[in-house]
């Protein structure tokens, strides 16, 4: 076998690791789709009828926030698989068994690999979980086939860049307790953008701040995907952050496993 | 290196580490034949496991030449890993999986393909004594079980050389046994152990020959039989119901070491029946009772404060 075929073996191997790890401890994968599922139903059901009346458009209400809002929720899923991630890599490398797989001749990034890939596949369960809530509490989405793959993909690979960046997160501290607030500010990230209101009812610092943060190219490109709507510049500034974000953590979440484990 | 031995499975000289300031291992040459066992023995803190992890290829050192199953452990990190096994002192096990499927994982990583997989794990399974947990997550395991695990799951590449790092701190003595029986018969398997203890009993038992750690610095090396003609702690201690007794006592015995408030003697010994029954037929001469006898043999507290001249319990600096 080639170098990249044993890469590709380890991988698979760590990834069914990972799963069957999310399958016995199920609490945190539990934690990380609750909690955007909550989330919508607080903002449809008890912020929805005042901000859907602030959208603007002639019917208004709550089943047009429901539609405006998901977008949002989505990426607040991703971000809150992160933190999941985040904690995951935290634990796993206190534990014995990351000090055994380095001193065993496997691919080293595999490790790494196999939460990536398990954590995608968490995110992707979670984000049906929410579209189908969302579908319940009033969301619409007018997408063609087409644009339903399309927006499945760019929801994969901003989960696959913020995934990377929280496995060096993980990693960057010994405390899993730092791990868990790490990602916070990823949390809150979608709300300081397009996410939940649109970003010209805010004050001029934080619109600033707003249009040209990450997810708001992401949330457009997302909302114009699934619901209609002009998506521009967005796609690409979209497809731009996430292989930069995704290019960043993977080099820093190596380097850091790279590092001598002790002390 | 020489020439008239087995290729070495360990071949160290100069080996270096520090954290900051503080020096754990100062310069140390280690040789091991392959096939042989070795153990490395010292008190917390001498740098056993710092030296078990950098050989093992999990941490860097500072400084050294170093060649280990005939790699160069800087240059060919992997290959050396392809030929080791390492079981350290905390456990490396994954809690969440269970006994089999921790194998099975060895298994795959060490790309034995399904039949052989499957087939290796049952087979360790049954060696270890294990088939009845295989089921349960190893979470639930108790210490010797873990540990046995741990071994297993070690064993499954078939590695020509192991590390065990204090392979028997915290089990009980019965488990102790079982993994000293564990630990022959791979030796009689061929495989090169490297050993790190605590217990100069378990070297005793165990190594071929020891080596002796002490704040980052070996002080001594030989066979177990040789470290102990070094040693000379071994001893008899004689309690007397009173004074006089122990007067009595101390004038026929000579060169003993007396504590008037404990009335006790120490009188040094091998240990062996003869001496003891020499030391008796005396008192019984002057028709003194002794009250109560211990016999006390060389353990690693006697190695330290003959090598050292300090007992383990002293700390190391930090």
């Amino acid at each position: 076998m080639s170098t990249l075929t044993y890469t590709l073996s380890d991988s698979a191997t760590m990834v069914r690791r990972n799963l069957r790890r999310m399958q016995r401890y199920p609490s945190l994968t539990l934690m990380v789709i609750g909690v955007p599922v909550v989330f919508l139903l607080l903002f449809v059901y008890v912020f929805g009828g005042t901000l859907g009346a602030g959208l603007g458009a002639p019917s208004g209400g709550r089943g047009e926030y429901a539609t405006y809002v998901t977008p949002g929720i989505l990426l607040i899923t991703v971000a809150g698989v992160a933190q999941g991630t985040a904690i995951s890599v935290a634990m796993d490398m206190t534990e014995g068994i990351v000090a055994r797989f380095r001193t065993m001749s496997i691919a080293r990034v595999s490790v790494l690999t196999g939460h990536v890939v398990g954590s995608l596949i968490q995110t992707m369960l979670g984000l049906a979980v929410v579209t189908g809530v969302a579908l319940l509490v009033g969301f619409r989405p007018t997408a063609n086939p087409v644009e339903w793959v399309a927006a499945t993909g760019l929801l994969a690979a901003v989960t696959f860049a913020i995934t990377w960046l929280s496995v060096a997160l993980g990693m960057v501290t010994k405390s899993v307790e730092t791990a868990s607030n790490l990602p916070m500010p990823l949390l809150l990230l979608p709300f300081l953008g397009s996410g939940f209101v649109p970003t010209d009812s805010m004050p001029a610092g934080l619109r600033w701040f707003a249009e040209y943060q990450p997810f708001t190219p992401v949330t457009e490109t997302l909302r114009g995907l699934l619901v209609g709507g002009p998506i521009g510049s967005s796609a690409a500034q979209a497809v731009a952050w996430c292989a930069g974000i995704a290019l960043l953590g993977y080099l820093w979440a190596r380097r850091l496993y790279d590092r001598d484990p002790s002390r | 290196m020489t020439t008239s031995t087995p290729r070495p499975a360990v071949a160290a000289t100069g080996l270096r580490k520090s954290y900051g300031d503080h020096v754990v291992l100062d310069g140390i040459d280690l040789h091991v034949a392959e096939g042989t066992v070795f153990a490395l023995l010292g008190p917390n803190g001498a740098g056993k496991t710092t030296t078990v992890q950098i050989l093992s290829t999990l941490i860097r050192a500072d400084g050294g030449d170093v060649r280990v199953v005939g790699h160069d452990l800087s240059r060919e990190p992997d290959r050396v890993r392809a030929g080791i096994g390492v079981t350290g002192q905390f456990s490396a096990v994954d809690n969440l999986l269970t006994g089999a499927e921790n194998l099975k994982l060895m298994a795959d990583l060490r790309h034995l393909g399904r039949a052989a997989g499957r087939r290796r794990t049952a087979e360790l399974l049954e060696q270890f004594g294990l088939v009845d947990a295989a089921g349960k997550p190893a979470v639930t395991f108790s210490g010797g079980m873990r540990r046995r695990l741990d071994l297993a799951m070690t064993l499954v590449g078939e590695p020509r050389l192991i590390f065990l790092d204090e392979p028997t701190t915290g089990l009980d003595p019965r488990s102790r046994r079982a993994m000293w029986d564990i630990i022959r018969d791979l030796v009689a398997g061929g495989v090169t152990i490297f050993l790190t203890t605590q217990y100069l009993d378990e070297a005793d038992q165990l190594a071929d020959r020891i080596a002796v750690l002490d704040r980052g610095r070996l002080v001594a090396e030989g066979t177990a039989e040789e470290l102990k003609r070094r040693v000379p702690g071994g001893h008899l201690q004689l309690r007397f119901a009173d004074p006089t007794g122990l007067a009595a006592a101390a004038r026929v015995l000579g060169e003993v070491r007396r504590d008037d408030e404990a009335l006790t003697l120490r009188v040094p010994s091998d240990g062996s029946v003869r001496s003891l029954r020499a030391v008796l037929d005396r008192l019984d001469d002057i028709q003194v009772e002794v009250e109560s006898l211990s016999v006390h043999t060389p353990d690693l507290d006697d190695v330290f404060l003959t090598l050292t001249g300090h007992d383990t319990e002293e700390k190391v600096p930090a």
